[in-house]
């Protein structure tokens, strides 16, 4: 057996949902309303849509698909940003493969490229420093985007090509940081959040106290989650223990990789390179303080937004699009008005319908067995 | 097939012509003599045969030696543009013959005459031509098929990236045999011929562009022989299909939307290479997803399904064939996949491309 089938052993998921159960059958709230449990992260997400752990659950117990998705809480503007600074003259723009099909207003990265500007997906901030290293006589801009998962890469490719002398690369800076967006959640006044499944591989990187708020002040628990289909499952049933027994801890249930005070030569290089930004402006959630980070002056000739004109124009959602409610929790992705008509993967409106990690992709894709087919939509 | 050839057709003896420079240039595209040079000794030479040699600006053909072999012409057209050219356990020209060939045999054609057109990046090296050639002669030497036909272009750097070849084909299906996507019916069993995702998975790890290290090649192959093999053991198979771009995912969907079944699927069932499973958990992709050069998805009969996968199991590009599944009455149109784990997922149509995520 392999290492990851270790994960996946059908009897002992049958075993973890059988302790689920267990643990709902103490919990007395839960009969007259199910518990609703939010995975922050979208890895999550696409991991319970793929092995179909929502049907295996008991109906006491609801998930609730968080906001820890990059692509789907960038802002169309940005979008928009990205387009403009590819469609620049001599720009090369370098970008992971899942933002190419987010839309911006006019057009997505890859109508972009369809369009002539020179647009390359690369599988890592390197790929890019290396473009711009054969690439003497052109501008290479990197599309950094994600939470603290992917900042340590930005960071250090940034501190390499300044070791370097490489003056024809620079950052077009989207990182976020998901911390203050839980805050923001924990704190709105309709929260109906029971407890919550940690992100994983950004917590390799910040370690357990940045979530000790979550407990102490909202008095809601948290494990923190592997992303195999039987970490889910054990820490779906660590969450429902500590509120069987009344309490509101944060728990490590990913300890193979993640480290109490997670990586810190990787944070040392997060606070070199950037600080936080005043406010950061999420799609579907609006504006959040302190919820993103810029590069810092030291570096200042390595940040796109500085070094080139970007309009950053503020571009609302269509109308139509309840992206907002559906990253809350407050809606279910197939009851959103849009949902599987106007907006499909093929056709998205909202940028959950985009990532494979967003909600709606991932209902689309895997979720309601019994969905009308696509086309015989009514 | 020299009966094939019509006496007054047969070829004068030609002097052939030879190409001596390292490098193509656009003037091997020009229509004289260089181009000639370029055609004879790079592609007659490989393909060397009778149909081809005279040079026509057609092949030519009897009706009677088709019309004896079935009863219906099949024919399909494809382009090859892959990159890199050439790969573990392929290159273009093997995969512009096997595509077009499996193109014509899984719809229960016998594959007998292909085209090759090839449009031509000036600078290519001689000797990359020399390669694609002989393995494209190869191919259809093991395919049993002549590529009897064929057009080179030259254009300028630039204009396309390297060679990209385009093959037609002809086949003749043999009578009786009517193979459908909506033939599917419900009870019938889903086979295929073995593991999934490895030429797609191979293409990701030649690009270079990460550095993966897993032992996996392409499963690039001409499948006519298989194919005869299986409707010999399963004559009432009601539909096969090579699983190429889209993997067998989109198979599957094509099968329940024509049909009006549902499909239901087991992971555990689905044979996957543990090298690929790698691949695409590094990469964030589903190997139902991954393209395949030698595998075909096959819907038989319940009662036949037992002879079907023991014909397949005995021939050598079947030897790991098994069934992944059933066709059902229960969700309509639907592809529907029982997890490793006892839970449902809807399998569904692939949107654009699949792309790498990030995080």
């Amino acid at each position: 057996m392999k290492y990851v089938d270790e994960f996946r052993d059908p009897a002992k998921a049958r075993a973890l949902i059988g302790e689920i159960n267990a643990q709902v059958a103490r919990i007395e709230t839960c009969k007259s309303r199910p518990l609703a449990i939010m995975e922050v992260c979208g890895g999550h997400t696409h991991a319970i849509f793929k092995y179909g752990i929502e049907q295996m659950l008991p109906d006491a117990v609801e998930l609730v698909h968080g906001p820890g998705c990059p692509v789907c809480v960038l802002p169309m503007g940005r979008v928009d940003d990205c387009v403009a600074l590819a469609e620049t003259p001599g720009v090369i723009f370098t970008t992971f493969g899942d933002a190419m099909r987010v839309p911006g207003s006019k057009k997505s990265l890859m109508q972009a490229k369809a369009d002539g500007a020179d647009i390359r997906m690369v599988y890592s901030p390197l790929d890019a420093l290396a473009i711009a290293r054969s690439n003497p006589d052109k501008e290479v801009i990197f599309f950094g985007l994600g939470f603290e998962t992917t900042m340590p890469s930005t960071a250090l490719t940034i501190l390499q090509a300044e070791a370097e002398g490489i003056r024809n690369f620079s950052l077009f800076c989207n990182h976020i940081t998901i911390i203050p967006t839980m805050e923001a959640i924990c704190s709105s006044p309709d929260l109906k959040l029971d407890g919550f499944l940690g992100p994983g591989h950004v917590s390799m990187v910040i370690g357990e106290a940045p979530y000790r708020f979550i407990a102490e002040r909202y008095k809601r628990p948290l494990v923190i989650s592997g992303f195999e289909p039987l970490d889910v499952l054990h820490s779906i049933a660590m969450v429902l223990k500590q509120i069987a027994e009344g309490r509101a801890e944060i728990e490590n249930q990913y300890s193979r990789i993640v480290p109490k005070n997670g990586n810190e030569q990787a944070q040392a290089a997060i606070s070199r390179v950037f600080e936080l930004r005043e406010f950061f402006e999420w799609r579907g959630l609006g504006s959040i303080d302190h919820s993103g980070v810029r590069i810092r002056d030291a570096y200042a000739h390595y940040d796109a937004e500085r070094k080139f004109a970007v309009p950053a124009l503020k571009i609302a959602d269509p109308a139509a699009c309840q992206c907002g409610d559906v990253l809350k929790g407050l809606l279910k992705p197939q009851d959103c008005k849009v949902f599987g008509r106007a907006c499909t993967p093929e056709t998205p409106l909202g940028a959950l319908m985009v990532s494979s990690e967003g909600a709606c992709a991932a209902y689309y894709q895997y979720g309601d067995l019994d969905r009308e087919p696509v086309g015989e939509d009514a | 097939m020299s009966e094939a050839l019509d006496k007054r057709t047969s070829p004068a003896p030609r002097p052939r012509g030879k190409l001596n420079v390292p490098k193509v240039t656009l003037a091997h595209g020009g229509g004289g003599k260089a181009m000639r040079d370029l055609v004879d000794d790079v592609f007659v030479r490989a393909f060397d045969n009778p149909l081809l040699a005279t040079l026509e600006d057609q092949a030519r053909f009897r009706l009677a030696d088709l019309s004896a072999q079935g009863d219906r012409l099949a024919m399909t057209t494809d382009s090859y543009v892959v990159d890199p050219l050439f790969f573990p356990g392929g290159d273009i020209g093997k995969l512009a013959v096997c595509g077009t060939v499996n193109d014509l045999a899984v719809g229960g054609a016998v594959p007998l005459y292909l085209s090759c057109s090839v449009i031509i990046e000036e600078g290519i090296e001689v000797e990359t031509l020399r390669r694609i050639a002989r393995s494209m002669a190869e191919a259809a030497a093991e395919a049993n098929v002549m590529i009897v036909t064929g057009d080179t272009k030259v254009v300028h750097h630039g204009q396309c990236d390297k060679i990209f070849i385009n093959t037609s084909g002809v086949g003749v299906i043999r009578e009786g045999i009517d193979l459908g996507a909506g033939n599917a019916r419900p009870g019938d069993i889903v086979l295929v011929n073995g593991v999934l995702g490895d030429h797609g998975a191979t293409i990701l790890k030649s690009r270079g562009d990460l550095a993966l290290d897993a032992a996996i090649e392409s499963d690039c192959a001409p499948l006519g022989d298989l194919i005869s093999t299986l409707l010999a053991a399963a004559p009432g198979t009601r539909f096969i299909r090579d699983a190429t771009r889209g993997g067998v995912a989109s198979v599957l969907n094509e099968i329940a939307i024509a049909s009006d079944t549902g499909i239901e699927i087991d992971e555990t069932a689905t044979p996957i290479r543990e090298e690929v499973k790698g691949v695409c958990e590094i990469l964030g992709l589903d190997p139902m997803y991954l393209a395949n050069e030698g595998k075909i998805v096959c819907i038989v009969p319940e009662d036949q399904s037992a002879n079907a996968l023991a014909a397949l199991r005995a021939h050598p590009y079947g030897r790991e064939a098994c069934a992944i599944g059933r066709v059902t009455s229960q969700r309509r149109g639907r592809v529907v996949m029982n997890t490793v784990l006892g839970g449902k997922r809807i399998v569904d149509m692939l949107v654009g491309e699949q792309l790498p995520r990030i995080c």
